[in-house]
């Protein structure tokens, strides 16, 4: 009985000694972004009591890829509702897979909206334009959340800057997404320079974008690419730099 | 020393303990869960196929280190559950004891030959897991390598290095480190519930509750210190399940190592030390319990 008891007082004493600790560390991991899917009772539907369990257990990841799997086959059907019920499940599990959200975006943005513009069920073009749209701005949704939960990495403001660029036409919000993306440590060299090509469609941001183009040429031969030399060129004659300034017209 | 010659705390008693029980747990074929293992590994990389390079090795390291988490968490729970009622079903814990093995030295032995197991154990399902990760490495490098024809050489450079990175990232290494860890904490608790347990099923029974607990004391820590609403009844069950049960969350760091976290040599260290802790204190209470009880 005594020794019950003392082995209580210990294990209690332990307790009140390592709760401090393990709640600095615990908030040290998070900040490390370890720890940050929020498993609450709105997963416990999506997943199942079993996944659920599983997923509290330290099995988290395992169930989101077994979510993704069905998300892949669910794909392979073209069951687009349940493609986008399972990338939010598998995303909400492992929010630091940015596979998952670079994936989701991409089943809605490009695959789900042009099988709705050219769904032959709906004769209605507005109609199916108008689920077209819904299907950019989930994966538009899916990109944001994704940054959210990961802003130290460079691929997702990659492929929103995509998003912006091909699907919404909004170039000026893509170039801001890619220069974002080249801010970041890890960034491949080609962000800084879709920056500044896709400002250099946006209207109204021409002299911005010849001053990025610009600075791009001066840092030497390795920058000169077609594009940046085209784009380069086309600003030039826009803006009326004159002919001084202009880069040699033998560059191509 | 003393007079007798017999010294308190000696090495050579508990390496001699250890290694006993180390082979008393190899004897029982505990290893034949690696050809589960393998067998995992390779119906999964078959499978994977389909998806690709990143998607797979994500899968692969996901499945491999899950099942690597639950195997060793099942060997730390079951063998150490049956190590104390064994001994003393077969009686050997009165020839033991008999001679001048204090107690401390013989649960330190037995928990010793536990976690030799477990390193084992640990060090053959990483062998096996970067041997798979390391011949699908290759094999997709070899396939990319034939696709690539009229590329750049700085472009297949860049398939080949994004390749590779997907494959093997360096956090793989704590995070299995934080695995053995975790079941080097369980097998401690496992030994210090088996000291008062009634039966090997009882321990068990318990130390599978104490593991679905321990995963969700982290949220049950946080809605005690935070300040929520609830009555005074829910408040001191949430203080007692934050105060006994250990938080098995903190060394949940693999779901999020394979997802391409890094994980910073502090916080590796910090949690580490804390494995070590936990096991080292769940031996002495295993002591307390066991130092003055009657066999």
């Amino acid at each position: 009985m005594i020794r019950s008891a003392l082995v209580l007082f210990f294990l209690a004493l332990f307790g009140v000694l390592r709760l401090p600790i393990e709640s600095r560390l615990s908030e040290q991991h998070r900040s490390a972004y370890f720890h940050q899917a929020q498993l609450e009772l709105g997963l416990r539907e999506q997943v199942g009591q079993l996944g659920f369990l599983a997923a509290l257990s330290g099995f988290r990841s395992l169930v989101a890829d077994v979510a993704f799997i069905q998300a892949h086959v669910a794909w392979e059907r073209t069951e687009w509702g349940r493609v986008f019920l399972l990338f939010r499940e598998a995303t909400t599990l492992q929010p630091r897979s940015v596979m998952f959200w670079d994936m989701a975006a991409w089943h809605m943005a490009w695959n789900a909206s042009v099988a709705a513009m050219n769904d032959s069920s709906q004769p209605n073009e507005y109609l199916r334009r108008k689920a077209q749209k819904e299907y950019f701005a989930l994966g538009r949704d899916f990109l944001e959340r994704g940054i959210k939960n990961n802003p130290d990495r460079p691929e997702l403001y990659e492929s929103l800057g995509r998003l912006y660029k091909d699907k919404l036409g909004d170039h000026a919000a893509a170039a801001r997404c890619y220069e974002r993306a080249a801010a970041l440590p890890g960034a491949p060299e080609y962000d800084k320079r879709f920056a500044a090509y896709e400002l250099s469609f946006a209207p109204g941001h021409e002299q911005e974008a010849y001053t990025a183009l610009r600075q791009l040429y001066d840092l030497g031969e390795h920058e000169r690419l077609p594009t940046l030399l085209s784009r380069l060129k086309y600003l030039e004659a826009a803006l009326n730099i004159p002919l001084h300034e202009r880069i040699s017209p033998s560059e191509k | 020393m003393s007079r007798s010659g017999h010294r308190p705390f000696s090495l050579s008693r508990i390496g001699a303990l250890s290694g006993n029980t180390f082979t008393e747990l190899v004897r029982l074929k505990v290893f034949y869960f690696l050809l589960i293992f393998a067998l995992l590994l390779i119906g999964n990389s078959l499978f994977m196929a389909r998806l690709s390079f990143q998607q797979e090795f994500q899968v692969l390291k996901d499945v491999s280190l899950g099942a690597m988490s639950i195997f060793t968490s099942i060997l730390a729970i079951v063998a150490t559950a049956q190590l104390l009622p064994r001994d003393v079903e077969d009686r050997t814990i009165y020839t033991i004891l008999a001679k001048p093995v204090p107690r401390y030295e013989y649960l330190i032995g037995k928990l010793g030959g536990v976690l030799l197991l477990l390193a084992f154990s640990v060090l053959a399902m990483t062998a096996l897991f970067f041997a798979v990760l390391f011949l699908r490495e290759h094999m997709l490098i070899a396939a990319t390598m034939r696709e690539t024809t009229g590329m750049r050489p700085e472009q297949i450079q860049e398939a080949v290095e994004r390749l590779k990175a997907s494959a093997f990232n360096a956090g793989l290494v704590p995070g299995i480190v934080i695995i053995f860890l975790k079941a080097s904490l369980l097998a401690a608790l496992t030994l210090f519930i088996s000291t008062f347990a009634t039966s090997n099923i009882f321990t068990v029974v318990v130390m599978v509750f104490i593991y679905f607990i321990g995963h969700l004391q982290s949220t049950a820590r946080e809605y005690w210190l935070q300040e929520h609403g609830g009555g005074v009844l829910v408040k001191i069950f949430v203080a007692f399940v934050a105060l006994i049960f250990p938080d098995l969350q903190l060394f949940n760091l693999v779901d999020d190592i394979v997802a391409g976290t890094a994980i910073p040599m502090a916080l590796f260290a910090k949690t580490a030390v804390l494995g070590i802790v936990y096991t080292s204190v769940y031996l002495f209470f295993a002591w307390v319990s066991f130092h003055g009880k009657e066999l």
